[in-house]
């Protein structure tokens, strides 16, 4: 644009972005605004208009035990789906990189989860965790272990919850790792090899350090996801029993759309949004010179 | 795997283990395909020459409106994909070769969606959409989407790489703002539409929370909302049925997997390193 006069370029520029703006603030901007204002106000019926009631709905979600029970259960979620799906990417991109036999075969199953729905596949995981005539059962009593009712007993619902969470993410995560490793010069690991270093050295002392900004861009993703992934709940277990699954992001549609609370499902939207928040300015903090978006 | 090369028993075990993996990782489509093509006393039973059958498909197939899932997610889908595809670059090329007034701040506030994306919103959108008159229709479940900041952030990244020479050479040969988009830019950003395009399509294929929440018909219900309805408990259809409707769903995705196998991976791939 060198010879348009600079007006002209403020002018298209914005021009450009318009359609796209009307629509990021439509759906994105007001909508996070908006929510944090309903969050002050009681819920409107219709002989009932909504009115001003400062942190009422504030103080009724501390004193509301579910929304603490789904809090610890997302801590719990998070703690369960992080670390073991980023290891298990790890994992899975080193050996789909290396010289793997039947290695197209093996990448392919590892990232097919990634492309299937979380509504579907939660149909045949319900299946593997049916009492008795599910497969994990049926594996179990060959070892003679005896039936389990994995979904129905609180103590280990959201534990099948973060099994199959994980299953569904680490392959997606993995292509990162993949894309990292082969980005890694050759000559790296025959210089290993001549200085006599081990597989599992060379490993932990040259690829990990190296796939460090990878691990960030994909423990990023994997909180998100932590707060985001709630469409097996549906399925699998509708929150229950007795909330020892929900998910904040579930709770927040149980309360909007069957308890039909507009205002406390914003509150709870706001908790949310400020989770986010802190994570995306965490990352903005940790990655701050070391992502260049120019 | 030793220095040398030698296949010992440390590298067979690794392949062992990793075979091991890839099989537990199969193992619920593997389940869900044993389920749906015999029939259902054999559903939990898994006998070697048990018979083959279609009939669960054809149960499924009449006890749900699938052919009216299957036209809702492909128009819902492609209408999103489209005007992503058109939105997206005209941001991103103003992103990328436009030096406006409160640019920096822009950018910002697009890349906000990159973490609160339209699922969190939820509640709030509703009501837009209310107001909209939009709830129950396709394009109220795809508008949420349609400007995505992945898109225009992918797009702008890839815009940026290409030489401004260019740009100057279709100006000189008489060019417009958008002919220049469309014939210089928008051809040689090809690879990354590919990828955005597959990354996009597969995810509000099996996309849930926000079209759940947005549709109460049967006129448009994608197909991840209608298999919800049918493979609830309380509808009493039995296991094969419930994955012939699996496998019917996800089919064309998956087929399309299959084919294109390492187009995908690499679009994943391309749209996740950018």
């Amino acid at each position: 644009m060198t010879k348009s006069p600079t007006v002209m370029n403020h002018v298209y520029g914005w021009l450009l972005l318009t359609p796209a703006a009307i629509l990021l603030i439509a759906f994105t901007h007001y909508p996070a605004v908006a929510t944090l204002a309903q969050s002050f106000f009681s819920s409107g019926t219709a002989l009932r208009p909504s009115v001003f009631v400062g942190i009422e709905n504030y103080q009724m979600m501390i004193e509301d035990d579910i929304f603490w029970k789904v809090v610890e259960n997302n801590a719990w979620y998070a703690a369960g789906t992080i670390p073991a799906s980023i290891a298990i990417a790890m994992l899975m991109a080193v050996w789909v990189n290396g010289k793997l036999p039947l290695r197209g075969l093996v990448r392919m199953s590892y990232f097919t989860p990634t492309i299937l729905p979380m509504i579907a596949v939660a149909n045949i995981w319900l299946f593997f965790y049916t009492p008795s005539i599910g497969l994990i059962d049926q594996v179990g009593g060959l070892f003679g272990l005896p039936d389990h009712n994995w979904l129905g007993n609180p103590d280990t619902v959201l534990w099948c919850i973060v099994v199959m969470t994980i299953w569904k993410e680490a392959g997606f995560f993995m292509i990162f790792y993949l894309a990292a490793l082969q980005a890694l010069p050759p000559e790296l690991e025959e210089a290993a090899r001549l200085e006599g270093a081990g597989r599992w050295y060379y490993f932990r002392r040259v690829v990990f350090p190296l796939l460090m900004p990878t691990t960030l861009f994909v423990l990023i993703n994997a909180v998100i996801n932590s707060f985001k992934l709630i469409d097996q709940l549906f399925i699998l277990t509708k929150g229950g029993p007795d909330n020892a699954s929900s998910l904040l992001l579930y709770y927040i549609y149980e309360v909007a759309f069957s308890f039909f609370d507009e205002a406390y499902a914003a509150t709870l939207t706001v908790v949310l949004l400020a989770t986010l928040a802190i994570i995306a300015i965490g990352q903005f903090v940790i990655l701050d010179k070391r992502i260049h978006y120019r | 795997m030793t220095a040398n090369g030698n296949r010992g028993f440390a590298y067979w075990l690794e392949a062992g283990a990793a075979w091991l993996l890839a099989f537990l990782w199969l193992l619920p489509l593997i389940y869900a395909f044993w389920s749906a093509f015999h029939p259902p006393e054999y559903a939990t039973k898994f006998a070697l020459f048990a018979p083959l059958t279609l009939d669960n498909f054809v149960e499924a197939w009449s006890q749900a409106p699938f052919a009216r899932y299957y036209v809702n997610t492909f128009v819902l889908v492609t209408s999103i994909l489209i005007a992503q595809f058109v939105l997206c670059t005209l941001a991103a090329y103003a992103f990328a070769r436009f030096e406006f007034w409160g640019r920096e701040v822009a950018f910002a506030l697009v890349l906000v969606q990159l973490m609160i994306m339209p699922e969190v919103l939820i509640v709030e959108n509703y009501s837009t959409m209310s107001n909209l008159s939009l709830v129950d229709t396709i394009l109220g479940i795809g508008l949420p989407y349609m400007a995505s900041a992945f898109g225009i952030f992918l797009l702008r990244q890839t815009f940026k790489t290409i030489p401004k020479e260019l740009e100057d050479a279709a100006r000189v040969e008489g060019c417009s703002m958008l002919q220049i988009l469309w014939k210089v830019y928008v051809p040689l950003a090809r690879p990354t539409y590919v990828a955005y395009g597959l990354v996009s399509v597969s995810y509000h294929w099996n996309n849930f929370l926000w079209p759940l929440v947005i549709t109460n018909s049967v006129t448009t219900r994608p197909l991840t909302v209608g298999l919800a309805i049918f493979g609830a408990p309380e509808s009493g259809v039995d296991w094969s049925i419930i994955t012939a409707g699996t496998l019917l769903a996800v089919a064309p995705l998956l087929a399309a997997f299959l084919l294109f196998q390492r187009q995908f991976v690499q679009s994943f791939m391309h749209a996740g390193i950018k």
